[in-house]
């Protein structure tokens, strides 16, 4: 086929509205756009003069899906900026409510955004009654992290208790306890999940690039906190963001668009991967071992696989975490406190769909100048680099062929749309 | 009330201007309600699904007004349903999305998009009444998923929802927690429509009035509460401002324009 039209208005299962555009005309790729489409969201200028107090408040409102991890990069960035010391205890709880998201978040797109592409339907929905089981097991796990993060900060969307320097509520050792139970039971599930995930039809397709995710030293897989680091060689400090994302405009986006050494680069769980396989549980990496998932892993539609060993590392750790914080017993410590009320700092985290970062500057308590990014808007760059090395090799498929292989492309990434449309210059007064 | 899925009332859901957290609320509420699958039918609902309608009864709207481009969608919107119910915060208040209508747009367009902003069209954001029709609102932010089912239920039984109409204090008294003022801090509990069981004051945070201003608050009354708290008349403004800035600035207009 020498021309090919293909325009997706408003990707379905994906969060946010994002257009897929591309024209070829006698075999030669004219536009090949993902268009972020969302309305802008002026996040930043509803920060300015708020109280940090408030900001995981209000950039938690950000994303529904993510927003345990806007709201954990939002308090990393005022502790950061107001020399704020962390218990242990916060520490853990932090880390254990930061992977109920995850799991939530993950098991969301591998069942409910994915699946329906390899089994031949439009949603989740007709599923409940062609495989019960199947939707069955994707609920039970969504509300195992919806219950866990229930537990610690009163809700998923958006969470209530989560606090600069700590928390003002805190889970009792029984809800621990049962959530235990209920992770151990969960370890079936995993398997099932792998199992499920060994009988998708993965299209081929490989297109390096740099991988990018955040790494500890400390031997814990990083999630929260640590140094960025690229498969390309490189490791910045979390307060050097900005000289690997690189922010650029495009007409066609309201997300801005990164890049770092190469023309784009990738972040998310395959990246994580990536970066990180060797701090996986080794439960994990039975997982991975099982799906074939090796490093460097180049096919983005692994991002989906890489996504179901990070569930087995989350139920693992989660027990890890539940286990660490029953033996010392949860104590209700007041949030420490700030040593000062004026200060800059940058607060990163690995959101289900790649790092996030948040940068603040407070002047007396109040926030004058900040600046998010954005998982999604760094992979922009690199999805529509994948879309312009796919298509050429579609060209004697049909219209509906190409199209249904981008839509997959797009969604493997997992793209956070809403997420990404509030970014932008920073601008520090 | 059940039937083949041809005879069940066509239900679509639309989002704008929003985290889509409260879509995701409605996921969840169909996880552990099923039985609402049985009685609905879902012809659009783009975040979970790529199936797409443009014939449905009952539309459910998440999400802000922000652009004049969106207001033509939203008008076919009412004109295809028969029944409209904006869903959360953004839709039924302006949300978050509405703490920018305090500062002059275009500032706030220059401060986030530079030099570029004139290649993203925006405007100040609205509720979802302001530009069309709405029959009902689910509040919240987000939706709270038991409310979610409970109005669900009563519009497939032909009967209009009814939101209780008094303040979040009462039920925060009936929870026996702690009062927020007695613990330092401030809570629009006294001015806020319950309904939310109030979730926020119980795991340790004052409300923030999420859910929209009760009928006939007392606001001059309790903006003397805030200032006996230590407010002064910035923060009181400041307060009112994370949900409240659209209804507290028309309040505004009402009392003093």
């Amino acid at each position: 086929m020498a021309n090919v039209k293909v325009n997706v208005h408003h990707l379905t299962r994906v969060e946010g509205h994002g257009n897929i555009v591309v024209d070829v005309v006698n075999g030669e790729l004219k536009q090949c756009d993902l268009q972020i489409v969302e309305t802008p969201r002026f996040f930043e200028a509803m920060l300015r003069g708020k109280p940090y107090q408030n900001a995981s408040h209000i950039t938690s409102r950000i994303c529904g899906i993510c927003a345990v991890g806007h709201a954990t990069a939002s308090l990393r960035a005022s502790e950061m900026a107001l020399g704020v010391e962390l218990s242990e205890q916060t520490k853990l709880l932090r880390r254990l409510n930061f992977l109920g998201e995850l799991l939530d978040s993950h098991v969301l797109h591998a069942y409910m955004l994915i699946a329906p592409d390899f089994l031949g339907v439009p949603s989740v929905i007709p599923l409940a009654n062609t495989a019960p089981d199947v939707v069955l097991r994707a609920l039970r796990l969504k509300k195992l992290a919806g219950d866990l993060c229930q537990a610690i900060a009163g809700r998923h969307t958006h969470p209530i208790a989560m606090v600069v320097g700590g928390f003002s509520h805190f889970p009792t050792a029984n809800q621990l306890y049962e959530l235990r139970a209920r992770f151990e039971a969960a370890r079936a599930d995993v398997v099932a999940t792998a199992d499920l995930f060994q009988t998708l039809k993965l299209p081929q397709f490989e297109r390096e690039t740099e991988y990018i995710a955040l790494r500890r030293d400390d031997g814990v897989y990083g999630f929260i906190d640590g140094d960025i680091v690229s498969t390309d060689n490189g490791r910045w400090p979390i307060s050097a963001y900005q000289s690997v994302t690189n922010e650029y405009l495009v007409p066609h986006s309201s997300a801005k668009h990164a890049q770092n050494q190469r023309e784009s680069y990738m972040v998310g769980a395959l990246a994580r991967f990536n970066v990180n396989h060797d701090l996986l549980h080794p439960v994990a990496k039975e997982v991975a071992a099982g799906l074939g998932l090796k490093p460097k892993a180049t096919n983005p539609y692994l991002i989906t696989v890489a996504q179901g060993v990070e569930i087995a590392h989350c139920v693992e750790e989660a027990i890890q975490l539940i286990d660490a914080l029953l033996a010392r017993e949860i104590a209700w410590e007041d949030p420490a406190l700030p040593t000062r009320e004026s200060g800059e700092g940058v607060g990163a985290c690995e959101v289900p769909r790649g790092t996030l970062f948040h940068h603040y500057v407070i002047e007396d308590g109040q926030i004058v100048g900040s600046n998010c990014i954005i998982p999604t808007g760094q992979n922009l760059a690199n999805i529509e680099l994948d879309m312009k090395a796919l298509v050429p090799t579609m060209l004697d498929r049909t219209q509906q062929q190409i199209t249904h292989a981008l839509e997959m492309l797009v969604r493997a990434y997992d793209p956070c749309i809403s997420c990404s449309t509030h970014l932008l210059d920073v601008k520090f007064e | 009330m059940s039937g083949t899925v041809n005879e069940l009332p066509r239900v679509a859901f639309f989002d704008f201007t929003s985290c889509e957290g409260c879509q995701l609320t409605v996921l969840d509420a169909l996880q552990t309600h099923p039985e609402l699958l049985k009685v609905v039918n879902i012809v659009e609902f783009r975040e979970a699904s790529s199936a797409r309608s443009e014939d449905y009864q009952i539309a459910f709207i998440e999400g802000s007004c922000t652009r004049p481009g969106d207001e033509a969608r939203l008008r076919k919107i009412r004109e295809t349903a028969v029944y409209v119910i904006a869903l959360g915060a953004c839709a039924h208040l302006g949300g978050i999305n509405a703490i920018r209508n305090r500062q002059p747009l275009p500032d706030v367009r220059q401060y986030v998009y530079g030099d570029k902003a004139e290649w993203y069209d925006t405007y100040p954001a609205r509720a979802i009444s302001q530009v069309i029709e709405v029959d009902a609102v689910i509040p919240g932010c987000p939706i709270d998923r038991d409310e979610f089912v409970r109005i669900v239920s009563v519009l497939l039984q032909g009967r209009q929802p009814k939101l209780p109409d008094y303040p979040m204090c009462i039920e925060c008294k009936l929870h026996e927690n702690i009062c927020v003022f007695e613990r330092g801090q401030v809570c629009l509990g006294p001015i806020t429509r319950a309904g939310c069981n109030a979730i926020c004051p119980a795991y340790g945070y004052g409300c923030e009035g999420c859910r929209g201003l009760v009928s006939a608050p007392n606001m001059e009354s309790f903006q003397e509460v805030l200032a006996q708290h230590g407010l002064n008349q910035a923060e009181i403004d400041e307060k009112l401002s994370l949900f409240l800035t659209n209804q507290t600035l028309l309040e505004k207009e009402l009392v003093h324009g």
